[in-house]
């Protein structure tokens, strides 16, 4: 269970990027975290592997306070905590073995990690999984020779390898095409299920958020404005959020704000 | 997905060079290598075992450096300046002919295997090589130091300079010839303007490079502030000898700011 | 808005370029001011001048033919050569590459560590190989070691500041996806930086080397050994059609480090 209280976070002297965000999250719940570039998305899930060090508030994490951690004790929080990026973040050079495998890092010593000489269940694990998302084929070829689909299915297997208790996913199809952002949304909700795993997706597509995730969190200036169920989300609500924003895209991104719901 | 989902799947990192014969072949090669090379080069350990009291003296005489002998120390860093300017200026303006000998393009092919033969051996010897031949030749002083650093410079800009020629856009030059221009008004309209920029920056690079090397060239008589260094190395001067060093690391480093400053402005 | 910022930058560049026509003139004035000074003062004597041709193609003449007998210790000079030339770059290798871990921003682990590096990069860069060499060879005698150790605390300098700006290049991605699987600081190091890195690395070590065998030609004219001791031996005792063919093995020995660099390059690249 992810427990978030009066999460801020302020870059510099900047206005605060977040504001006393309060967030809980139970079971095997796939949230979807909705809201305009800049609203906080990205800042708020980086604070909770600390990618990001948040201002002040608590994150708990099945009772670990992770706030506070440091040094050995925030690695071994960061092991339970798998992220998939929007850039995939693959090492391109290395095979997609090599790439799975990373996820173990936090649990191997430095001398197995450079020679790659991994537990043989890691090895069977990984192949386990590099099955269920159909890249095991794969397995020897360079990073970069793969499609972008293929890609970001070797990221959220990495996080997978780290045997988490939640995924954190920001952005995870923004640099995708709309058949393949379907079919990552698609296998990020059956994984879920599948590992009762809670995870907690960013997401700019309103229409993939509310066909693939139990429940929607909508974010406006660092601030929760919206909190239910799929069927809940209106035009009101999508109002609210993205309202009176100009320009809701950042980056050049492709992103579909109304989609296919209007 | 695969039959031999059962059993349990191994998994090795492929290894860099997929040939096993090729892979501890290298690694054979190279061990033997180092070995050869380490037994058959000869060290004078009894000689070398001195080096740390040795070195402690070096250091302890050198510190603190004497600055005192400014007019001696002045006159050497003028006289590099003097010869690494005057080499730049002539390398840049004979490197331009040269550059034009060199270029396929423009040149008939008897001129260009000149102009090549003229660039390969400039680059192949050290300017410390050249500077003892011409040192030689006319005698211990700045001249054999301009010679050198002039010789070094065409080797570098005018290699450059040709390469840069080779690629200029051959539509201006066709346009000059349509015009009727003849083949030295067709260089300079043609293809001189198209090369100005980057023989500027070329000639600030070269002049930052020979003040280095002209540091250099005076340890085997080429004159400049490398003799004087050289002289006091000799005469066991360390503590002359550490105060032109730290002014030599200054003037490079100032020279190398300036330089790149130059270029930045101009490319 | 657009426009408007791009009508004052036209107004801008047309006032710098008057400016810069009149900076031109003045640089021109320096220019030939500085010519007329630098040749007036400097210590030349200029009969030599008028007469070095003549002693060049003297010098020449007394080269012809090369003096073919002495290959065999050349040769072995040669080869001496190319051993410091080898010997230095591996060695530096291992000295380069932590001294650009700690001089790269995004590597270094604080302030301290990074003019640390910075320092020992600029130190090494600023001396001249053959200043080195001297100094080494007043510590350890003339010989091979001093050669060696030249070469590498030049070489240092040059391996370290290339593979520092090559750290400071990578992918700042992947970095912080092992950083997030809850690795260590090595592990992230040699996971995902070291890989990004390598392809850097081999063609800065492979130019490397190829600099350090012409480097290593004139280490001998300060006693560090190689074929610039047989050189400056052949020189002091006027035995010129030796010098001729020791130029010739060393035209030799450069077109073949070239040679093997390209095919080098051409194999791990």
């Amino acid at each position: 269970m992810l427990e978030i209280s009066n999460l801020v976070k302020r870059y510099g002297k900047d206005d605060a990027v977040l504001k006393g965000l309060n967030l809980s999250v139970t079971g095997s719940e796939v949230v979807s975290i909705v809201g305009a570039s800049g609203a906080g998305k990205s800042t708020m899930l980086r604070c909770i592997n600390r990618l990001v060090e948040p201002t002040s508030g608590s994150i708990t994490l099945n009772g670990l306070e992770l706030t506070q951690l440091r040094g050995a004790a925030l690695r071994k929080a960061r092991r339970k905590i798998g992220m998939v990026f929007q850039g995939f973040n693959l090492i391109d050079r290395l095979s997609v073995m090599e790439n799975v495998l990373a996820g173990r890092l936090g649990y191997v010593s430095l001398f197995q990690a450079v020679s790659r000489r991994y537990p043989q269940e890691d090895i069977e694990r990984a192949f386990y999984l590099m099955d269920r998302v159909g890249i095991a084929h794969y397995a020897n070829k360079r990073a970069d020779e793969l499609s972008g689909g293929e890609r970001q299915r070797v990221g959220v297997v990495r996080a997978l390898m780290q045997n988490p208790e939640i995924l954190l996913a920001d952005e995870p199809t923004a640099s995708l095409d709309p058949k393949t952002s379907e079919q990552i949304m698609v296998l990020l909700q059956g994984l879920a299920s599948e590992m009762s795993l809670p995870v907690l997706i960013n997401i700019h597509n309103v229409a993939q958020a509310k066909a693939y995730t139990d429940r929607i969190v909508g974010l406006r200036h660092g601030q929760m404005i919206f909190d239910g169920g799929p069927s809940d989300f209106n035009s009101d609500a999508l109002d609210a959020i993205y309202g009176g924003i100009e320009n809701p895209d950042d980056d050049g991104q492709d992103i579909s704000v109304s989609g296919g719901v209007a | 997905m695969t039959p031999e989902q059962q059993q349990p799947r191994l998994w090795k990192k492929a290894p860099f060079i997929a040939n096993p014969w090729l892979r501890y072949g290298l690694i054979i090669i190279a061990f033997a290598y180092l070995y050869w090379a380490v037994s058959t080069i000869p060290f004078n350990w009894q000689r070398i075992s001195e080096g740390w009291p040795r070195a402690m003296r070096i250091f302890g005489g050198g510190f603190p450096p004497a600055f005192d002998r400014g007019e001696l120390m002045w006159k050497g860093f003028k006289e590099s300046f003097q010869i690494a300017f005057l080499a730049t200026i002539l390398g840049v303006l004979l490197s331009i002919p040269i550059a034009v000998m060199s270029a396929k393009n423009i040149a008939p092919k008897p001129i260009y295997f000149l102009g090549r033969a003229i660039i390969i051996t400039a680059r192949s010897f050290h300017p410390v090589i050249v500077a003892i031949l011409f040192v030689a030749a006319v005698g211990f002083g700045p001249i054999a130091g301009i010679l050198t650093l002039t010789l070094y410079s065409i080797g570098f800009v005018a290699k450059l300079l040709a390469e840069e020629i080779e690629e200029i856009d051959w539509g201006q030059v066709e346009a000059m010839r349509s015009v009727g221009a003849g083949y030295m008004a067709t260089l300079v309209y043609g293809v001189f303007p198209q090369i100005l920029p980057r023989q500027i920056g070329l000639s600030m690079y070269q002049l930052d490079s020979n003040l280095r090397a002209s540091a250099v060239v005076g340890i085997v008589g080429a004159g400049g502030i490398g003799a004087t260094l050289m002289n006091a190395f000799g005469r066991y001067d360390y503590d002359f000898a550490f105060a032109i060093l730290i002014l030599i690391i200054g003037i490079i480093l100032i020279s190398e700011a300036i330089s790149g400053w130059v270029r930045k402005k101009i490319w | 808005m657009v426009e408007q910022k791009e009508d004052s930058l036209a107004k801008y560049w047309t006032r710098y370029d008057s400016k810069e026509r009149w900076i031109r003139y003045v640089i021109y004035f320096l220019t030939v001011f500085a010519v007329v000074w630098a040749v007036k003062d400097i210590d030349i004597f200029w009969p030599w001048v008028w007469d070095a041709p003549n002693q060049m193609q003297n010098l020449a003449v007394r080269m012809w033919p090369p003096e073919l007998g002495a290959w065999s210790a050349i040769g072995a000079a040669l080869l001496e050569t190319v051993h410091i030339a080898t010997l230095s770059t591996m060695l530096t290798v291992f000295v380069a590459l932590p001294v650009s871990y700690i001089a790269a921003q995004n590597t270094t682990p604080n302030r301290a560590t990074l003019w640390l590096g910075r320092t020992i990069l600029v130190s090494s860069r600023s001396v001249n190989t053959i200043i080195w060499a001297l100094l080494f060879v007043a510590i350890f005698g003339p010989g091979v070691l001093a050669g060696i150790l030249a070469v590498m605390f030049r070489s240092i300098g040059f391996i370290g500041k290339l593979m520092g700006e090559a750290i400071e290049e990578i992918d700042r991605k992947p970095v912080e996806a092992m950083e997030a699987t809850g690795a260590t600081r090595m592990q992230v190091v040699f996971y995902a930086i070291v890989p990004q890195v390598m392809p850097a690395f081999f063609a800065i070590v492979i130019l490397r080397w190829d600099i350090n065998i012409r480097e290593s030609t004139v280490l001998g004219l300060v006693g560090a050994g190689g074929i610039g001791v047989l050189l400056q031996g052949a020189i002091d005792t006027f035995a010129w059609q030796t010098v001729a063919t020791i130029l010739i093995g060393i035209v030799f020995l450069v077109l073949v480090g070239e040679t093997v660099t390209s095919v080098l390059r051409k194999k791990v690249l």
